[in-house]
This record gives structure tokens, C-alpha cells and sequence, in this order.
């Protein structure tokens, strides 16, 4: 019982009390013992399974490479999957039908709590097309014969759609030439999306096919595509080409604008908050005012002795010319000096959006001042004096 | 009429500043420069927005004389701006060379200081950073503000048969206190005042190498070279009084010198300065009969202190056996509290408080109170204080215009309206801190 116990174990583990499979996101081989049914838990059976496992692997031994996955079992993933899913929405008394990937991980975590730092190491359940990753499925049958007729250029999804994207441009080609020799030709109207679109990056396209390109191979394939989308086509052909396209949506319409509010005197104001390091600010900027700035109820040039602190606090309203026009208070607290600086202009930036047009939003935007700064201070590390710096070097 | 308070009841004569000026244009500003914001990347340049400030003012303290003369405006090379040359000079420079004649018309204006006064009454008085511009644009020129009207005014109207009143300059740092001082320094100068300028009491309380046992008073200690120093000051600015007035006593110095009674001051200063050791003795005598003789009438005494909180503050000097030192056992000290209480009359004290030399007390404190401490608060009690405040706009347009004449800013935005608001901001309208910031440009 001892040599088998030791994959008895990691086997055994797996079965959770779940009625699904809960598969930990690590190496997939210890599940190659696929296609037994979890129901059926009786030892004899685990003990067969345990066997055939030790087979298994003693055979693929020198197989070093990633393994390839049948359709079939990928097939069989999603249903042990599903059926875990159900499960899962039973114990946690929610309804099966509606149990979203959310409520699966939110489920997860509350029967499984981890403290691992590291959030791809906790335990997690997700659906086999996340976990196994997209590879194509074994291309050839039991005689050995490749399914497709491109397989052995090696790339053949790539190939294959070349190929039939450049047939639909001939079709497509054709027929314009027919309508031209026919003087029935329409001008292309220029469908401009209303959100601009750009085409698949290499590693989406990568993604898609499920296989690795070249630059040239890419650069061919944008040819081929530009060139088809400048004929005029049909509905069919244009769907096809939409595939390839990506909107790009403009960033700076995300930006959340801050309401004005007006206090008792009828001054519109308006209120926001700003992080730098491990410093917090709240500001209030008053719309009509004098240039004074007040930080915790101190005169900014007081609270900031140092030029660059000050400097920072003036670069908002600097960059939108409105140097005397507004009043500020604001309350500070955490971090050092100059993190509270760069705290309060980032809260200043924001609040200013409110009295200011879209165009300008999107320069500030561009300039950096309604960005916050993500770095943080980084963490001592054992073996090292500090974050980077290693202890001397003592050759003897 | 000169008022004179009871009781210590606060004014506030700080002014309103208003910074909303309609200043529009495009200026870089020196945070490019500093790199002062990691993200402040390329982004800015695509708005085509680049701003350099230069801000070339040097600023002293807040405080210029005023230039009286148009003679300074031969020396000092210039002129940039040949349009507008009348308005800005009319801004910035007044030609009223005399304290006494300034008044509310030049509020604002420099006016010049000669270099003759400069040397006799100033021989140690005015701040480090003003000798080094007054060096550099080869002029000293004040600037006439409020604060310094007000004590003109009240000066002018001193009753020399009350007893002496204290006038107390107090303000945020960097706002010109010294140099308001100096400003009534120069006047009472003018007056033939007999000036006695302490210009920096900390420099009594620390920093002191040699600490000599004082042979009049053993538990006192003396402090040789800064009395001597100080001696010989007094003597460049006030020369023509010491052959006035005579000593009403005998002092015996040691076993072979001694100054008779009915000798001329002059004497004991000359005692001082040639017997190091008993420098401090001599400042002390002088001191003594300049109090018991000002209220003769022969002449007016003005004692000016700069950071008089040093009298009552805490010291760093300590004795051999690493005892500290309070300031009642420094002999000089002791005999400048004397001096600023108002038991003797014919003339008038004016004193500042400061922070930026004092010794344990909080950045941000600048009240009398805080400055000076209870005992100190309670020994100065019947005073006239009077605040130094920031720029106003008008002084602020002022100064940069002095700056710009003197050719000190060399930044191309300095002259623009949006630069004039940066350092406006940048500085918020405080003289020293103004002064810093134009040094760079």
C-alpha cells in the first residue's frame, strides 16, 4: 500500500466531498487518470485507478512534450464541470440555473479559505477552457492521418485561414470586376465605424489560432486583410472581416467626472480624493477665489517649506491657466512630504475636472495628473539588506 | 498722538491679500525643469504647452529701502523694457531718500539708502542675505511698508518725558521684521538718535566658543569676542556721542586702569575694545549710562533688538561640566533685559522676534507668546505690537519690478503675467521666500 498510497494520496485529494471536481490550477498530469466517473468511489475501484495511473506514467516517461489533450476530453472537463457546478449551487443553497462564475468563486473561497499570497495558487474552480490551455486538440485519427490537408506546413490555422480569406478576396475581386465591366459599379461607401476599430494585434491573432506566428507571417496576413476590405463586398464579407477587428475605445471617457455641489453662499464647489504612497487627501476646491490654498488648516506655504512640494501642488492649476482662481482646503494625512504633495495635486486634478472642458480632462489626462502613482514603497526581501541592495560582497 | 496700551490687546494689522489678478499667458514653469512629477511625461508637450518660469528675483527679506534717488538707476545697468520705463520706476522706486518724509504716497516703492549712511549706521545691522544683494546690485534700497510707516509714525510722535515705549515686531518668518527694523533704524539715524542695534541676540545665546567667568560678578559668565565686536560697531555708528556724554561714575577695571569719572564714553568703548577681557563689563557700563543719562535730554535712544525671544529663551552653551547655561547667567544678556524694560525714558524700544535663529521653539511659531515664553511675555508686558505681514499685490508687483530693473531675473517668463503669478503662488507673496526663488532665476 505504500508505493500507491503516495498517488493515492494527490488522487484521493482531488476527490473533494464536492459532488464536483475541484481542479487545482497546477499540473495537469496527475488527472490524466481522466475518465473515471466520480461516483463510483469504491475502493477497488480508486485502487484500479491508482494503477492505471502508475502505468500511465511510467509509459510517458520520456514524453517531455506538453501534453496534448483529445477533444474528447476536453468534452469530458466541461461535463464533470458542470455537473461540480450544480453541485456546488446545491450545497451552497442557490439556485443551479443561476450560478455564475461569481457566485463559484465567491463560493470557493468561503469553503476553502486560503491565506496564500500568491492569488493563482489558491484553490479556484473555474471552466476547463480557462485552465486547460488553447491548444489544438490531436490532429490526427487512430490510423495516424492528419484530419486537416495543411497539416504539414505546420501551421495550419494560420495557412487555412490565409487560404480562404485570399479566396473570398478573389471571389470578391470577381465580382467587382463583373459590375465594373458592367458600369454597374457603386462607390464603397466607407462604412466609418462610429468607434474606432483597429485590427487583431499579433498575439490575438496568436490567441485565435491557437498557434505561433511570425512578424512576416502577421505582416502578410494585415496585407491580405487591408486589401479585402478595400473592395467593396458583400455582408457575408464583411462580417468575415469583422472577426478581425478590435474597437478601441477612447480611454479618457472613462474618466468619472466629480459632481459640482453648491454650499450655503451659492459657490459651487467641488470634492475629491488623491493617493500617493501611503498618504490620503481630501480637497475641496472653491470655484471663485483668490488662490489661497489651506492644508489642514494651515497656509500651504507653511505646511510645505520646500519649493518642490509647493511646485507640485501649483502644477494643476498651472497646466489649466486658472493660477489665482480657485480657493482650496483640503485635509492630509499619512506618508511623508512628498507624498502628500503629489496626494493633494492628484485630488486637486480631479476635483478641478469638474469646472473644466472634456478637451482639457483628456490633456490633463495625457499629462499624467489624473493618474495615481501606483508605486509603492517595496518590500524587504531575507538574504538582502533592502528591497535591491544585497549585503557586501565578501569574497572570503 | 502716540497711543500707548495698557494692557497687551492685539491688532491685527495684517492686510488682505488678494491674489486674483486677471494674469493670462502661457509661462514654462521651472517644475519641468525640476522634474519634479514622474508622470509628467511627453504628454504636456503634445498640448503644446510648455512652461518655463524664470524666475530670476533675488528677494531679500521682504524689505528694500527705498530708492529715493534716480541716481542708483545710473548705476545699476538696465534697462530691458525701454517702453514702459516710467510706470514701473514709479512702482518700485520712490525718490524720498529721508525716512522721515516717507508716507503713505511711497507705500511700496523702494527708496535708496546711501552708501555713506550704510556704512556708519548699519556697520552690522542688516540681515546676511540683503548685504550679499545690496553687494551684488551696488545699492540699498529698502522697501517703505506699512509696518514701518506705522512705527515712523509713532516715533514721530514719541513723548520723551514718558517712559520708554515698546514697539514689538512680530510675524510669520521671512515677512521683513529686520528689515522694518532696519528701516527705523535708518530713520532714527537721520533723527541723531543714539542707536543701539543689537542685530541678532541669538547670536549671544549659541554657538559661543570662549565663555570667560566675568570678573565683576562671579556667577555671571562674559563673552569676550562678541562684546568686543559689537563695541566696535557701536562706536562706527554712533561716534559723534561718545565724546558727548560723559560717565557719572568711576570704573575700575583692574589694578592699573580705570576711567575716571566725567570721561567721555568714547573711553570705555576704547577699554572694551582694546581689553578684550573686560568687553563685556564695558558694554554692560555702557548700557548703564546710556539708561540713567537718556532721560537728561542730551539725546534720544533708540534700542533696537533683533529676536529679543532670544533673551528669554533657552541657550546651547554650556559649561565645562556640561551644565547648561540660562540666559540670566550670560552678563550681556543680563544687562540687555535691563535695557528693554521700560524704567528710563527719552526714547523708544523697538524689538523683533524671530524664529529663525531661536533655539528649541516650533517652525510655525511666530506670537509673541509662543516666541517669547511666559517670562519673557510677562517682563515685556505693556507693548505695542505690531504685525509684519506678507506682500499685498501691490507691494508684490513692487518688488518684482526692482528685480527686473536691477536685471536679477534672467528667465524669459519672469516679465509675463503668468509668471508673475507662478512665483506669486509659488511664494505666496512672502518676501523671503519670494527672495529664494529669484535667486534661482
Amino acid at each position: 500500500m505504500a508505493a500507491p498510497c503516495v498517488f493515492c494520496g494527490p488522487a484521493i485529494a482531488s476527490r473533494f466531498f464536492l459532488g464536483g471536481r475541484v481542479t487545482l490550477a497546477q499540473g495537469q498530469g496527475i488527472w490524466k487518470p481522466a475518465a473515471a466517473e466520480l461516483q463510483a468511489g469504491t475502493r477497488s475501484q480508486i485502487l484500479r485507478l491508482k494503477h492505471l495511473t502508475v502505468v500511465k506514467t511510467k509509459k510517458n516517461v520520456a514524453a517531455s512534450r506538453p501534453e496534448k489533450y483529445t477533444v474528447d476530453f476536453i468534452k469530458k472537463q466541461i461535463e464533470e464541470f458542470n455537473i461540480g457546478k450544480r453541485h456546488l449551487a446545491n450545497m451552497m443553497g442557490e439556485d443551479p440555473e443561476t450560478f455564475t462564475q461569481e457566485d463559484i468563486d465567491r463560493a470557493i473561497v468561503y469553503l476553502f479559505p486560503s491565506g496564500l499570497f500568491e492569488k493563482q495558487a489558491r484553490p479556484s474552480m473555474k471552466h476547463p477552457d480557462y485552465i486547460f490551455p488553447k491548444q489544438s486538440a490531436i490532429q490526427w485519427g487512430e490510423d495516424g492521418r492528419p484530419f486537416h490537408f495543411l497539416f504539414y506546413t505546420g501551421k495550419q490555422s494560420y495557412y487555412s485561414l490565409m487560404h480562404e480569406a485570399y479566396g473570398k478576396f478573389l471571389d470578391a475581386e470577381k465580382r467587382q470586376n463583373q459590375l465594373q465591366a458592367k458600369d454597374l459599379q457603386m462607390e464603397k461607401t466607407k462604412t466609418k465605424d462610429p468607434i474606432v476599430s483597429r485590427w487583431l494585434i499579433k498575439e490575438e491573432l496568436e490567441g485565435m489560432l491557437a498557434e505561433k506566428l511570425s512578424d512576416r507571417d502577421y505582416t502578410r496576413f494585415i496585407q491580405l486583410v487591408e486589401r479585402f476590405s478595400t473592395l467593396q463586398c458583400g455582408a457575408a464579407e464583411e462580417e468575415f472581416l469583422r472577426r478581425f477587428r478590435r474597437s478601441v475605445t477612447i480611454q479618457s471617457k472613462k474618466q468619472l467626472t466629480e459632481r459640482l455641489q453648491y454650499d450655503e453662499q451659492g459657490r459651487a464647489f467641488s470634492t475629491s480624493e488623491g493617493k500617493r504612497k501611503s498618504a490620503k487627501a481630501e480637497v475641496v476646491v472653491y470655484e471663485h477665489g483668490n488662490g489661497k490654498i489651506k492644508v489642514n488648516g494651515v497656509d500651504h506655504l507653511l505646511y510645505f517649506p520646500v519649493t518642490q512640494d509647493r511646485e507640485q501642488l501649483m502644477f494643476p492649476f498651472h497646466f489649466l491657466d486658472r493660477l489665482g482662481k480657485h480657493d482650496v482646503n483640503c485635509t492630509v494625512s499619512g506618508g511623508g512630504r512628498s507624498a502628500q504633495a503629489g496626494a493633494i495635486r492628484l485630488a486637486t486634478a480631479r476635483a478641478l475636472c469638474s469646472f473644466v472642458t472634456e478637451d482639457e480632462v483628456e490633456w490633463m489626462r495625457q499629462a499624467g495628473l489624473l493618474t495615481t502613482d501606483p508605486r509603492v514603497r517595496e518590500r524587504k526581501k531575507p538574504g538582502q539588506e533592502g528591497a535591491r541592495r544585497k549585503f557586501t560582497w565578501k569574497k572570503r | 498722538m502716540r497711543e500707548r496700551s495698557g494692557t497687551p490687546n492685539f491688532r491685527e494689522v495684517g492686510r488682505e491679500r488678494n491674489y486674483g489678478r486677471q494674469f493670462e499667458s502661457t509661462s514654462c514653469s521651472l517644475e519641468t525643469l525640476r522634474g519634479s512629477s514622474a508622470l509628467y511625461s511627453a504628454g504636456t508637450m503634445l498640448k503644446g504647452m510648455t512652461r518655463l518660469i524664470s524666475r530670476a528675483h533675488k528677494l531679500d527679506r521682504g524689505r528694500f529701502l527705498h530708492t529715493g534717488t534716480q541716481t542708483p538707476q545710473t548705476i545699476a545697468a538696465h534697462l530691458d523694457n525701454p517702453a514702459p520705463v516710467e510706470s514701473p520706476r514709479a512702482i518700485s522706486r520712490t525718490s524720498e531718500s529721508d525716512p522721515a518724509k516717507h508716507g503713505e504716497q511711497q507705500e511700496g516703492q523702494h527708496y535708496n539708502i546711501p552708501h555713506q549712511d550704510l556704512k556708519t549706521v548699519f556697520p552690522h545691522g542688516l540681515p546676511p542675505r540683503f548685504v550679499m544683494q545690496v553687494k551684488t546690485f551696488n545699492e540699498a534700497c529698502l522697501m517703505v511698508r506699512k509696518p514701518a510707516l506705522e512705527l515712523l509714525h509713532y516715533l514721530k510722535n514719541t513723548n520723551f518725558a514718558h517712559p520708554a515705549v515698546r514697539y514689538i515686531l512680530y510675524g510669520e518668518k521671512g515677512t521683513g521684521k529686520t528689515l522694518s527694523l532696519c528701516h527705523v533704524v535708518h530713520f532714527c539715524a537721520k533723527q541723531d538718535w543714539l542707536i543701539l542695534h543689537v542685530p541678532d541676540a541669538h547670536r549671544w545665546v549659541k554657538n559661543c566658543r570662549d565663555l570667560l567667568q566675568s570678573t565683576y560678578n562671579k556667577q555671571r559668565l562674559d563673552q569676550p569676542l562678541e562684546a568686543s565686536t559689537w563695541l566696535k560697531n557701536f562706536r562706527t555708528s554712533n561716534e559723534r556721542f561718545l565724546s558727548q556724554i560723559k560717565v557719572q561714575e568711576k570704573y575700575v577695571w583692574n589694578k592699573r586702569e580705570s576711567t575716571e569719572k566725567g570721561s567721555p564714553l568714547g573711553d570705555v568703548v576704547e577699554q572694551g575694545i582694546t581689553r578684550v577681557r573686560n568687553a563685556t563689563d564695558a558694554v554692560g557700563i555702557v548700557l548703564k549710562e546710556l539708561r540713567r543719562q537718556s532721560s537728561c535730554g542730551i539725546f534720544h535712544l533708540l534700542v533696537a533688538v533683533d529676536g529679543v525671544n532670544a533673551l528669554w529663551g533657552r541657550t546651547t552653551l554650556k559649561r565645562e561640566d556640561k551644565s547648561p547655561i540660562a540666559p540670566e547667567e550670560l552678563a550681556f544678556i543680563y544687562n540687555l533685559r535691563k535695557m528693554v524694560k521700560n524704567d528710563w525714558n527719552g526714547g523708544a524700544i523697538v524689538l523683533t522676534l524671530s524664529q529663525t535663529g531661536s533655539l528649541f521653539k516650533p517652525r510655525t511659531a511666530y506670537m509673541p507668546q509662543e516666541l517669547l515664553g511666559e517670562e519673557g511675555f510677562n517682563a515685556l508686558d505693556p507693548f505695542i505690537p505690531i504685525l509684519v505681514s506678507n506682500y499685498n499685490p501691490k507691494e508684490f508687483q513692487s518688488c518684482i519690478q526692482y528685480y527686473l530693473e536691477n536685471n536679477w531675473l534672467q528667465h524669459e517668463k519672469a516679465h509675463t503675467e503668468g509668471g508673475m503669478k507662478e512665483l506669486l503662488f509659488l511664494s505666496n507673496a512672502n518676501p523671503g521666500q519670494l527672495e529664494r526663488l529669484c535667486a534661482y532665476l
